[in-house]
């Protein structure tokens, strides 16, 4: 994985400067309490959403222990549609690998499907660094780009954006990029979102070639399938020559019928609708339908370094459904940019120090930013256990042990002078002197006995170590932050 | 060594641990879920479709095959249009009552002529009632991906109750991989700018769907 935003301080700095940014706090409060809501309704609609869930999570599992058969038949099933499978061992890789592919089209610009992958590598960049414009054509994403910024959130990236903000950057920017924004603009969603129709629209009928990633790939056949509501995602899928898709190695469901499950679960989890406005399926290339030339990037970039975690590979079941950062006390605080990197809340505190290691200061905060209080694991449509591995990243964080990186196993040292505990403290500290930035405490004590049944990890480390964690219940931890004044009477 | 080889390679490395306890796919994953939700009637599976579209904002119509023709032509002129994309296996009769200048799907049609048509009527290859959701799967009498993309406005058949299933897994059974599919579930929509949803942002800003009865069922 590319590096960290740049400059990006870690977790607890961050963090600590968005709760005092009160139009923030107050836009990713009203969406992610709005959100919320709603997908407790859709999912409740449908019976069987706990073996939906199961059958999710285990198509996932198995897929993900037969790696490496699955990628085969899946390199073989898009070569035989008429695609082109290329393999990126990281970042670089991928980049390099694209940018050939556009620059042997002989055009200067792509338009681009919301991709977290293309993000993950710095894809934008990478092609503007070569003179090769790439246009964001998602609504929220075309926001982002239009206002330099970084998204802040999985399926809404412009989330801490209201909508007096977005008209000012759409009537500064539009005109640098293209068809500049109608005279006048006001701003209410329905003239916002006609400005960006008339502005992408330009871009999309004479793009020759377009970017994307996929939501799944089918072993099986070969299909790729990406989830949309606008249109722009079918836009970019259709209407150019040449279609880049770059998608992590993870991604894949071994057959068709898989989708059955996915299909139910994801747009219930996400936007809260029984199903998203459009989902486009293709496999290979169709005889003028569509992009006659089509490639597939697939990209490691750290994932096979998370597959060899045994606790941690699970949070490559994850679908980006984005339901967790909804139910996420700290996130609703922070905000997505104070995670640091393309993945937020709780999904990006167990991916991203996974992908790219916990060598910075910022990874290795990222385990800490969260009150392990369950939320995000009691929504997830996959099931992915996200405390469980925060705590068990923040063992590795505090007391090092075996990892891989790079394909190399290495033993990790304890992070220096608790330089990483630290850190933890004041993650800790910052989420708990904030009333109700905690619901609860409870599920971090009974995990960590579960998993760690002498000490506890990061902040708790210190008072357990000369401690047998208790039989009974033990103190929730809320209740121990306070009793010891935020760590710090613990003789230590 | 390839990359190809780099990746395999530590995909293999890291699963040292899983390799002996093999489970088959076929047993690895427990299908308990529903394959539909509650059993309708056929009529029933009708309505809650019909609710679903609407719920999404699309505008449904009722038509029996008879009453078809004059029912697209209705819904063309409503809308102000002057041109109609038509796919080339679309039934002759069902535009027998509209007198627009008709536009054919060609493939050598370019994105921005598309962007000049008002219309396009297509048929499709199925609809889900559980969720809502048309789908197309580029056969003659829905043309190309696009022509239902560009233009603002879509009117969409579907036969009922023969091309309604129930479930998105009873749709999936029925549909073919190698085609490319469009799944339509209302209009385009966005919720990008404070959780507001607007209709139509790229895709049609219209969508329209006849549900037609009777016939000979050659739709
Ligand atoms: S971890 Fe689970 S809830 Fe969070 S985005 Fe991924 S799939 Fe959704």
């Amino acid at each position: 994985m590319s590096g960290t935003f740049v400059g990006m301080p870690a977790f607890p700095k961050a963090a600590h400067e968005a709760v005092h940014n009160t139009t923030l706090r107050g836009n990713l409060r009203h969406a992610t309490h709005t959100i919320r809501a709603k997908r407790a309704t859709a999912v409740a609609e449908v019976s069987d959403w706990a073996e939906l869930r199961e059958a999710g999570k285990q198509i996932k599992d198995h897929t993900l222990r037969h790696l490496d058969r699955y990628l085969e038949q899946l390199e073989e099933s898009v070569t035989a549609a008429g695609g082109t499978v290329h393999w990126a061992a990281d970042a670089d890789e991928a980049n390099r690998i694209v940018t050939y592919l556009v620059k042997a089209t002989g055009e200067s610009e792509v338009v681009k499907v919301k991709s977290m992958a293309t993000q993950e590598i710095g894809l934008n960049e990478a092609l503007e660094a070569e003179g090769i414009h790439a246009y964001e054509t998602d609504l929220a994403e075309l926001i982002v780009q239009l206002g330099k910024d970084r998204p802040s959130h999985i399926l809404v990236p412009a989330i801490h954006r209201n909508r007096g903000e977005i008209r000012d950057i759409f009537t500064r920017e539009m005109s640098e990029w293209g068809r500049p924004a109608p005279e006048g603009l006001t701003d209410t969603p329905a003239e916002l979102a006609e400005a960006a129709r008339l502005h992408l629209r330009e871009k999309f009928l004479r793009a020759k070639v377009g970017v994307s990633g996929a939501n799944f790939m089918v072993a099986e056949t070969g299909t790729l399938v990406v989830v949309e509501s606008e249109g722009n995602g079918r836009m970019c899928l259709t209407l150019p020559e040449t279609l880049i898709s770059v998608v992590g190695i993870e991604k894949i469901v071994p057959t068709w019928q898989d989708l059955e499950v996915f299909l139910q679960t994801l747009p219930r989890s996400s936007t809260a609708e029984r199903m998203n406005p459009y989902t486009s399926t293709w496999t290979g290339t169709t005889d003028e339908d569509g992009p006659q030339n089509f490639h597939l990037v697939l990209i490691d970039n750290g994932r096979t370094d998370t597959l060899a975690d045994e606790v941690g590979r699970q949070a490559l079941r994850c679908i980006r459904c984005s339901a967790c950062l909804n139910v996420c006390p700290v996130y609703e605080r922070a905000g997505g940019h104070a995670y640091g990197s393309v993945y937020p809340g709780p999904i990006g505190a167990i991916l991203s120090p996974q992908l790219r290691g916990t060598g910075s200061e910022i990874d290795s905060s990222l385990p800490y930013a969260s009150s392990l209080c369950g939320a995000c694991y009691e929504v997830c449509p996959v099931a992915i256990d996200i405390p469980e591995v925060l705590v068990h990243l923040r063992e590795r964080v505090a007391q090092g042990g075996p990892v891989t990186e790079n394909g190399n196993k290495v033993v990790l040292k304890p992070a220096k002078g608790h330089g990483a505990e630290r850190a933890a403290m004041r993650a800790a500290r910052w989420a708990f002197s904030r009333p109700g930035a905690l619901r609860t405490g409870q599920r971090l004590a009974s995990r960590s006995r579960r998993f760690h049944p002498r000490t506890l990890p990061g902040p708790g480390k210190a008072w357990s170590a000369s401690r047998d964690l208790p039989a009974l219940p033990p103190e929730p931890f809320r209740d121990w932050w306070q009793r010891t004044n935020g760590g710090k009477d613990t003789g230590k | 060594m390839s990359s190809r080889d780099l990746i395999l390679g530590r995909v293999r490395r890291a699963l040292a641990d899983v390799r002996r306890d093999d489970t088959p796919y076929e047993q690895a994953v427990p299908r308990g879920y529903l394959r539909e939700h509650g059993e309708l009637a056929p009529a029933e599976t009708v309505e809650l479709l019909a609710e679903n579209l609407a719920d999404y904002r699309a505008l449904v119509h009722r038509a029996d095959a008879d009453g078809l023709a004059e029912m697209i032509a209705g819904l063309l002129h409503a809308h102000g249009s002057k041109t109609v994309l038509v796919p080339p296996g679309l039934r002759e009769e069902w535009l027998s009552a509209t007198d627009l200048a008709r536009v054919p799907d060609r493939g050598e049609s370019t994105a921005h002529e598309l962007d000049r048509v008002d219309s396009v009527v297509t048929a499709c290859a199925l609809a889900i009632a559980e969720t809502g959701t048309i789908v197309l799967d580029g056969s003659p009498d829905q043309g190309r991906r696009r022509i239902t993309l560009v233009p603002d406005h879509h009117i969409c058949v579907v036969r009922v109750p023969d091309q309604v299933v129930s479930s998105v897994p009873q749709a999936l059974e029925l549909l073919d991989p190698t085609r490319p599919l469009t799944w339509i579930s209302g209009p385009s929509a966005t919720s990008d700018i404070e959780l507001d949803r607007v209709e139509g942002v790229h895709g049609p800003r219209t969508l329209e769907v006849v549900l037609v009865t009777g016939g000979d069922g050659q739709g």
